[in-house]
């Protein structure tokens, strides 16, 4: 074929203009197929916020929820326990809370809204296994003489205090996940909304 | 016969395929036993391929069936439990083969120049199958398939700002579920067995392109007779194609062994929590990879100090990302005059073997329980392990380094 004449300019041009078109097109093809993998309607469904009734917990025990197939636990803490919280928080990595491991309302010295009712997502922070509840006090609790009380992983030895704040020199990096909740009244909490933001 | 030949050969080159890869295909004569690895591994991919069919038609990629399904495959199905254990034996066996392949390379030079992209090529395909073994491991739904996954992909969150949303997209769920089962199964059976097969050809493009390296790390194209062929090079077929079958033979005896007296290895090749089924409330005692991604997850878990006001946790994934892209690196952090260990000076061969020491140290921590002792260990290991590559360009320059022959020695 000849080369006389041909304007290379022009058919760079349209090279360059084509290929962009089709690249862009490329793009909008491959969106459906990366969107399809994404959480389905079913899976956000099964994802909605859960409704507990904490009517009958009584005081120094928890109940286990579950919501998005993770255990909440919410505990309704004693005034001793709730003192336990201002003691040896030398001992703690994260005291207050500075982390965002909780929403806005709860990053105060309890963790929770109300000073009692504590919610925390019960997963270990550090590689996802389920810590148990220690809440007995010292020898009692298998934990050693010392023990105030709080959470304790089985997997890598975290310990977490009774506002599920994490100890120091355990592998668990960050304090326990607070999820987001409200009160809809006294004795009712809805799991997976901020009283504000709505569904989170 | 001859004109049928020529019959195919006018429409499609067979003859000169055949030629140009097998009958005369001119490989070095001194191939020694470490050169089994390559052919062992696409046989253990062919393994993977045939018994993957048969399992895929009776598995069930369902969280509720899932696990009986494959009980039923080793209970009811004729023949299942072979099948089924050849696959899952096949697996170890592969990685076995692999890490063996890539350990030749490394001591005999092979991805040194002009080889770089039979290296690439081949630590793409490693890193393929270790995507294509992780998503099977999820398959059987037992206890540790799910806490592994779960482990694993969390490990996603830690990348700052796209992390979560990456790790929801993974799963296509908040937690490890029916979704992260179909599509792992997805990817699994045909989406990287696609991939991985497409690798292998180009791997094996550009070996034949340069031509295969040799246990004296010497370039045999050199030094070619009046017939244009190399002097040190015999026909891949039928010398190699005869060798091969040899060491085809003798692998398929241990292979065998393996799969009808041990094939769960005491736990190493198919994990004792992983005859539980899944569960979502209660994880293992201690969440631990199949044996051949534990040196790995040593590194990750190895750092745990945060830096620069990022979490240990961060650094621990770049870590162990880093130790695989580190791999991709050594055809041109190594700066030797020779190729092969058999002319390098004492530094290489003792960094070698601290590496190939610490390599062994970081796969059994992995497996054990990161106490205090165990955790410095791993610390120490894998500061060994990146400093092997990372001072390689140093070392390898100041190693004496012996003549190199010209011709391949017997």
């Amino acid at each position: 074929m000849s080369e006389e004449g041909v304007d290379r300019g022009k058919r760079r041009f349209l090279t360059a203009l084509t290929s962009g078109v089709g690249a862009v097109g490329a793009v909008f093809v491959a969106t459906p197929f990366v969107l399809s993998m994404t959480p389905s309607a079913r899976a956000r469904a099964a994802g909605a916020p859960v409704e507990v009734d904490i009517s009958k917990l009584e005081p120094g025990l928890g109940i286990t929820v579950e919501w998005r197939g993770k255990p909440v636990w919410i505990v309704k803490r004693t005034a001793p326990m709730l003192e336990t919280l201002k003691t040896d928080t030398a001992k703690l990595a994260d005291p207050e809370s500075k982390r965002e491991q909780q929403p806005a309302y709860a990053k105060n010295e309890t963790r929770s809204i109300k000073p009692d009712i504590l919610v925390l997502v019960g997963i270990c922070t550090h590689l996802g296994c389920a810590p148990s509840k220690k809440f007995d006090i010292g020898a009692a609790s298998g934990m050693g003489d010392n023990w105030p009380g709080g959470f304790f992983c089985p997997c890598h030895g975290s310990k977490f205090d009774l506002a599920g704040r994490v100890y120091k020199d355990v592998p668990a990096p960050t304090n326990l996940e607070v999820p987001p909740h409200h009160y809809l009244s006294d004795t009712r909490i809805i799991l997976g909304v901020d009283e504000t933001q709505g569904a989170a | 016969m001859e004109k049928l030949l020529t019959w195919i050969d006018d429409r499609f080159p067979l003859t000169k395929v055949w030629e140009e890869h097998l009958s005369k295909y001119y490989a070095p004569k001194n191939f020694n036993f470490w050169y089994y690895f390559g052919i062992l591994s696409m046989l253990m991919l062919v393994n993977q391929i045939v018994t993957g069919i048969f399992l895929t038609m009776h598995y069930k990629p369902d969280t509720g069936l899932a696990f009986a399904s494959v009980e039923y495959i080793m209970r009811d199905v004729p023949w299942g439990w072979l099948i089924r254990y050849m696959h899952a034996v096949g697996s170890s066996m592969f990685f076995i083969v692999i890490y063996l392949h890539m350990f030749r390379g490394l001591m005999y030079g092979s991805h040194r120049k002009p080889r770089e992209l039979v290296w690439l090529f081949g630590m793409l395909i490693f890193v393929a199958l270790m995507a294509e073994a992780f998503m099977g491991y999820l398959l059987p739904w037992g206890n540790m398939s799910y806490w592994g996954a779960q482990v694993i992909i969390s490990l996603f969150d830690a990348i700052p700002y796209i992390g979560p949303g990456l790790s929801e997209w993974v799963r296509g769920d908040f937690v490890v579920s029916d979704a992260t089962l179909n599509r792992f199964f997805a990817f699994h059976v045909i989406a990287l067995p696609l991939v991985l097969v497409a690798l292998v050809f180009v791997h094996i493009v550009a070996l034949h392109k340069v031509g295969s390296s040799n246990p004296d790390g010497i370039e045999i194209k050199k030094k070619k007779g009046p017939d244009g062929i190399p002097l040190d090079g015999i026909p891949f077929h039928p010398y190699y194609t005869v060798k091969d079958t040899v060491g085809v033979v003798v692998f398929l005896m241990v292979f065998s062994a393996i799969l009808f007296f041990a094939p769960e290895m005491g736990g190493w090749f198919l994990e004792h929590d992983n005859f539980i089924p899944a569960n979502i409330l209660q994880t293992p005692t201690e969440i631990v990879p199949l044996w051949y991604f534990t040196p790995f997850y040593s590194i990750l878990r190895a750092v745990t100090y945060p830096l620069f006001g990022v979490d240990a946790k961060v650094w621990g994934v770049v870590a162990m990302g880093a130790s695989i892209v580190v791999l991709f690196l050594v055809p041109w952090l190594d700066r030797s005059q020779a190729k092969s260990i058999r002319y390098r000076g004492w530094i290489f061969k003792l960094a070698l073997g601290i590496f190939v020491v610490s390599f062994f140290i970081l796969g059994y921590l992995g497996t054990k329980p990161p106490t205090d002792l165990f955790k410095a260990m791993a610390q120490v290991c894998s500061v060994l392990y990146f400093a092997f590559f990372l001072l390689m360009p140093w070392y390898s320059t100041i190693d004496k380094t012996k003549p190199v022959p010209e011709r391949v020695t017997p």
